[in-house]
């Protein structure tokens, strides 16, 4: 287990208060007078030399992206903006970030946007989360206050302004460049890319955009050193995480954790157990609900990092750890999650509008045993053709866990859908069966 | 995509009263100049606020003339996001989260408290007008399953006699303590944390 004065979070659970001064006691703001003299380069070379990768899902290395940003400013102003649009199945980390620990995301701020030229934030907030934007609201007016942000801040000679831009219940604006669609009071629709938003982003500027936990480790990082937090977890993936377990174990909850701790220990002694001992267990979604699930024979020798997940062909995403014992039924959960899926498609692309709905339908189907033999098949099909046919992730997050779904639990679907095919394909008709399969098998 | 359709008896007129105007400008305030229409979230949130929790079609061309942006624009985004409401709901606007890991640990119980106090479909007024309720997904509390959403405020770790008893609570008017109904802290595991316990013992 990860020591305790090695936990980045120390007010997780609030047991010392939000406020400017126990923060401070915390370590916060100390010295970040002193980490912004140390210069641009270092900054960034610190975070690289952390290896610490974004805590938003997809895992990219911060110190990368911050050295995308322009050199120089030029006639564009630079953009840094948070992304606290939670929205995924099962997570649920960023909220206690918010609520209980906002001084190290402003402080975080403050330095990102100095490491990337911008004098202006922006903090992306999910509208539910409205009382925990109301407590960093009030945290960020403690820190103009005290002069920590504003003109001079800190008194590090850099101006910074940051303003919180509410959403309004849409889980794609989660995606980078919805999110900026909707800070421009537009339907939160992908853009593609390229370009980047890094060189073309929020208003047409260079703008860097990054989920709220990654920037509330950065000052403790710069503090504490890169070599530090590179020495926690394994190489590239280092450092420590908030796990969110929930679903069926004892005690759900939220702990910091170091990276590549083994999924059993997370769940046996953090969360608990498993409601009905680990035997009940059925299959844990690793990594909130867009990331394919792994069976129960696979948790016994798992660990939670990046690449280890993407061994498994899953994926860490957003450490939200949704636990399903055997008491549940595998498919109507999938069709669940399927049915999110399909509320929250932006509608901008074909293949995920319209196929998420096939999807969900289809599961429901198979969930209550009404779908023929052929459709397994099918519902596979129906997946890759909305994989990598979109112009953002959407497609491969809906389809990921049906996929999982599909490679370790057919055996189920098939003994609950006995069904014969409804349509035979020597029949040959041509608008029920895909033309391509019929060649396939002629 | 959710489908969304504008009630059908719609209001003639809609004007920000002063209260609103002045959030309005603050909110503006916060974008670049010319950049206005950045603010045409905050500002049908502000029209739902002050329009009993609902935003009519009025209130939409009336924000498009405000910021200077076609009423198209304004219609778009209201229909697109799902928490601007459309149509009248209560005063008590209960959303119960359905989501996996809310739906494993029950939510179709709270479902049916709803379903038993309040009104037999979901986005239907309760019989003395007050209050409405709907399925939601994802509410982001998922280690606090399940839970629901009255207004602002979350209710956490809910079964069906604790959300019948809240529901009783708000159908008399009464505003009941947001939070966990387990008596547990936030989201630390219930009656065994292993971590910071120097802290909370001290």
């Amino acid at each position: 287990m990860l020591k305790d004065q090695d936990r980045i979070f120390q007010n997780l659970y609030n047991d010392l208060g939000p406020d400017l001064s126990s923060s401070k006691k915390r370590g916060d703001w100390i010295n970040t007078k002193e980490l912004i003299d140390k210069g641009r380069d270092w900054i960034i070379n610190e975070i690289k030399d952390s290896q610490l990768r974004g805590r938003g899902g997809a895992g990219f290395p911060t110190g990368l992206k911050w050295s995308f940003a322009p050199k120089e400013v030029g006639s564009r102003p630079h953009y840094l903006v948070i992304n606290g649009d939670e929205s995924e199945p099962g997570t649920c980390k960023d909220r206690d970030i918010l609520r209980f620990e906002p001084h190290k995301l402003i402080e975080g701020c403050l330095i990102a946007s100095y490491a990337v030229q911008a004098h202006v934030c922006y903090i992306y907030i999910r509208g539910e989360y409205f009382i925990d934007g109301q407590k960093l609201q009030a945290a960020i007016d403690e820190a103009y206050e005290k002069n920590l942000i504003g003109k001079n801040a800190a008194g590090t000679g850099w101006d910074l302004d940051i303003y919180i831009h509410y959403g309004a219940g849409a889980y794609i604006c989660g995606e980078e460049t919805a999110l900026l669609e909707s800070i421009e009071g537009k339907k939160g629709q992908p853009r593609l890319k390229p370009p980047f938003p890094a060189l073309i982003g929020l208003y047409g500027c260079p703008t860097i955009i990054n989920n709220v936990e990654t920037i509330a480790v950065v000052p403790t990082i710069l503090r504490r050193s890169g070599k530090w937090f590179a020495s926690l977890g394994r190489e590239k993936n280092t450092g420590t995480k908030i796990f969110c377990i929930s679903g069926n174990v004892n005690n759900p909850c939220n702990v910091e954790e170091e990276m590549n701790i083994p999924l059993k220990e997370l769940i046996e002694i953090h969360a608990g157990g498993v409601v009905g001992g680990w035997d009940n267990l059925q299959a844990v979604i690793p990594g909130g609900s867009s990331m394919p699930l792994i069976p129960k024979e696979k948790c016994e020798t798992l660990t939670m990092d990046f690449d280890s997940l993407m061994a498994e062909k899953s994926g860490l995403g957003t450490a939200g750890v949704v636990v399903i014992n055997k008491d549940q039924d595998i498919i109507k959960c999938m069709a669940r999650i399927a049915r999110f899926y399909k509320h929250e498609s932006c509608g901008q692309c074909t293949p995920c509008r319209e196929g998420s709905g096939w999807m969900w339908r289809m599961l429901e189907r198979m969930a209550k045993g009404e779908a023929s033999r052929d459709e397994i098949d099918m519902l596979g099909d129906v997946t890759n053709q909305i994989a990598g046919h979109t112009i953002c992730a959407f497609g491969e997050g809906s389809s990921w866990p049906v996929q999982g779904l599909l490679r370790h639990f057919s055996d189920e679907i098939k003994k609950r859908n006995k069904f014969d095919p409804i349509v035979k394909k020597e029949k040959n008709i041509p608008y029920l069966v895909d033309q391509h399969l019929l060649d396939k098998n002629a | 995509m959710s489908l969304r359709r504008p009630a059908k008896n719609q209001p003639e007129n809609f004007e920000f009263n002063s209260s609103s105007l002045e959030a309005a400008n603050q909110i503006i305030s916060k974008y670049p100049k010319g950049k206005q229409e950045s603010a045409v979230m905050a500002l049908l949130y502000i029209a739902q606020k002050q329009n009993n929790n609902w935003i009519p079609l009025a209130a939409m061309k009336y924000i498009g003339k405000f910021l200077d942006m076609p009423y198209i624009k304004v219609y778009e985004v209201a229909t697109f996001y799902t928490m601007y409401n459309l149509a009248p709901v209560g005063k008590y606007f209960v959303q119960v989260c359905t989501t996996t890991p809310c739906m494993i640990r029950g939510a179709n119980q709270l479902v049916e408290a709803c379903k038993e106090k309040i009104s037999e479909n979901e986005s239907e007024l309760s019989s003395d007008k007050s209050c409405s309720w709907m399925e939601v997904e994802c509410l982001g509390a998922c280690v606090n399953a399940p839970m629901m959403q009255i207004n602002d405020d979350y209710y956490e770790d809910l079964d069906k006699s604790k959300t019948l008893k809240i529901l009783d609570k708000i159908l008399n008017g009464e505003t009941p303590k947001p939070g966990s109904y387990r008596g547990r802290i936030n989201n630390e595991p219930e009656n065994s944390r292993k971590t910071l316990m120097d802290l909370k013992n001290a």
